[in-house]
């Protein structure tokens, strides 16, 4: 027998409420303890560390102060940095996959983002095997006759850049890559057509219609880099403070939750701007995919 | 396509032709060659060097004396290792197993809801997804420790299931939007009940992404360390925050073949999850040939 058609109109509306269990979960364990940690920012340290809660914008003037400022700006300089290092790396890798490898492409792309799925942290223990003074880089270097003393790399901010570059390469080849891959063959060969060489096309064409990708690769890297902690603690060895270790320390040593609660509400901030100025920018084409 | 409006051809076309004559075309591409062969050795020389080592007979991380495999027995032997293992292999599967169940509710109700509780929906998700790691950390850690819930292996698992809830939701729904609908029309029209159809047209379509989500949530798990190190209480240390510890207290070759038994696990969950994506390609293919 038939059912009525209301039944499958029906039957639906049921379904929404499998959005419960999900949202539960958020409310409590994302929504809840963010706006603790809201709350905490305006109140002081406890007596014996901990918190009491208050109405003030202490810790902020306090972030404020000449110490701390320096870690905020410390963390954007070496996370701009590390984005661009991303990106000129991983520019021409993304440009190569895209247009001149045929044969064995999903090997290949497959070979980029392994790396990216295998433990975060031995992959930065690996770069301190490779850096450090006795480390395979520098026993090389010495070998070959290019430098007389060990370059001193682990625990300098260099060392940090290149493990921050090594560690989120592949979130940028990404994007990059497929907006490369779309790109509308036919652009290029009207560009040749007319006389144009490779690199006055690539200048002309390829640039910037691959900017999007650009844009989201940027972003992809960017915003977790605001907030990276292993690295600079491994291959920095605690030496250069970014803000994830400042957040870090006020609960693991200083137990200053008042402090490090604003600390992250003032990272969280940070990165609703940079969203919203590239939101801006995206205009458009940054529509949800999915809806 | 502003870049070649008609005024500026000549320009374009005066530099196009000065950078043949100076036979800069030529080097493009061995230099292309040269660049990605060299990123690739970037991306795996760390982690070769780290495997190599795990099998170096001496005590010395860098000095090579020979071949040998006792640093794995070692590491096995070391309970504290052990421990630390059996906890992310719990924390792993609770997580994926309730951010699979979750996620893939999510997703079918969503197609569901209204455009405003979608909307609101999906910013959270975008949101757990955006927000760093550390903030969400420590939040999460002032939350349980304010509320009174003792810190261990469940609220390891509560912290982890946020993020990949929405990860399996973004990949049941992006399923989802290429899936054929008229098939469960279909069903409803030869008289399916709604959950009938759910189970033998809706759930079967989408399994690819659901177990691709599933094993996705498995390594966030096994790597996760922030997440971890903050909500863990005593005796509930996963295997990254063991490892993060053995970093920072001298490191020996057992750190090195823990790290190259983790990357033996984590390639074989990436290698299933990646077989699956390929037959989830697959399947929408069959399913669309009518």
């Amino acid at each position: 027998m038939l059912r009525p058609t209301t039944d499958r109109a029906a039957s639906p509306s049921a379904s929404r409420w499998l959005v419960l269990p999900a949202g539960v979960w958020y409310f409590f364990f994302f929504v809840i303890p963010l706006s603790f940690a809201f709350i905490f920012s305006f109140g002081h340290r406890g007596a014996y560390g901990g918190i009491e809660l208050g109405f003030s914008f202490d810790q902020y003037v306090r972030l404020a102060q000449p110490i701390y400022s320096k870690t905020f700006l410390t963390t954007l300089a070496m996370a701009s940095a590390g984005t661009l290092g991303c990106l000129i790396l991983g520019y021409p890798l993304a440009y190569f996959l895209a247009t001149r490898v045929h044969r064995h492409k999903l090997l290949m792309l497959l070979l980029v983002i392994i790396p990216f799925w295998t433990s975060f942290l031995i992959r930065t223990y690996g770069i301190t095997i490779l850096i450090n003074d006795r480390g395979l880089l520098n026993t090389l270097l010495m070998n070959l006759g290019w430098v007389s003393e060990p370059v001193r790399l682990l625990f300098t901010p260099w060392g940090i850049l290149l493990g921050l570059v090594y560690n989120y390469l592949p979130l940028m080849v990404f994007p990059l890559y497929v907006s490369l891959e779309r790109l509308d063959k036919t652009l290029l060969e009207a560009s040749k057509d007319l006389g144009a060489g490779r690199l006055a096309t690539f200048r002309n064409i390829t640039l910037p219609l691959s900017l999007p990708g650009v844009i989201a690769g940027l972003m992809l890297v960017f915003i977790p880099l605001t907030g990276e902690y292993v690295v600079p603690q491994i291959l920095g060895g605690g030496k250069i403070l970014f803000m994830g270790g400042l957040i870090t320390s006020q609960f693991v040593s200083t137990r200053d939750w008042a402090f490090g609660s604003a600390a992250a509400v003032s990272l969280i901030v940070l990165l609703l701007l940079v969203i919203t100025v590239y939101m801006r920018r995206l205009g458009r084409r940054a529509e949800d995919p999915f809806a | 396509m502003k870049a070649v409006e008609v005024q500026e051809l000549p320009r374009v076309a005066r530099r196009a032709v000065l950078e043949r004559r100076r036979g800069l075309e030529s080097i493009v591409e061995p230099w292309l060659r040269l660049h990605s062969a060299l990123a690739y050795l970037f991306l795996y020389i760390p982690i070769g060097v780290v495997i190599i080592y795990a099998f170096n007979d001496s005590r010395l991380v860098s000095v090579w004396g020979g071949f040998t495999t006792h640093w794995f027995g070692d590491a096995l032997r070391d309970v504290t290792i052990v421990r630390s293992l059996e906890n992310s292999l719990l924390v792993a599967s609770m997580n994926a197993l309730l951010a699979t169940v979750f996620g893939l509710g999510a997703a079918l109700a969503l197609q569901r809801v209204g455009p405003r509780l979608r909307l609101f929906f999906n910013t959270l998700i975008y949101a757990t997804l955006v927000t760093p790691e550390v903030v969400v950390a420590m939040a999460s850690l002032i939350f349980f420790v304010r509320v009174g819930v003792p810190l261990g292996l469940p609220t390891i698992i509560a912290t982890h299931v946020v993020w990949n809830t929405s990860v399996v939701t973004l990949l049941v729904r992006a399923r989802l939007a290429g899936m054929d609908r008229t098939l469960e029309e279909a069903s409803f029209d030869l008289g399916a009940t709604p959950w009938g159809t759910f189970r033998q047209v809706t759930l079967p379509l989408l399994i690819p992404a659901v177990v691709a989500g599933f094993l996705v949530s498995i390594t966030f798990s096994f790597d996760d360390f922030l997440l971890s190190f903050f909500v863990s209480g005593p005796g509930s240390t996963t295997l990254p925050v063991k490892i993060f510890s053995m970093l920072r207290f001298g490191v020996s070759p057992i750190t090195n073949a823990l790290s190259a038994m983790i990357l033996a696990f984590t390639l074989s969950v990436v290698f299933m999850a990646q077989y699956l994506l390929r037959q989830e390609g697959r399947g929408v293919r069959l399913v669309r040939v009518r």
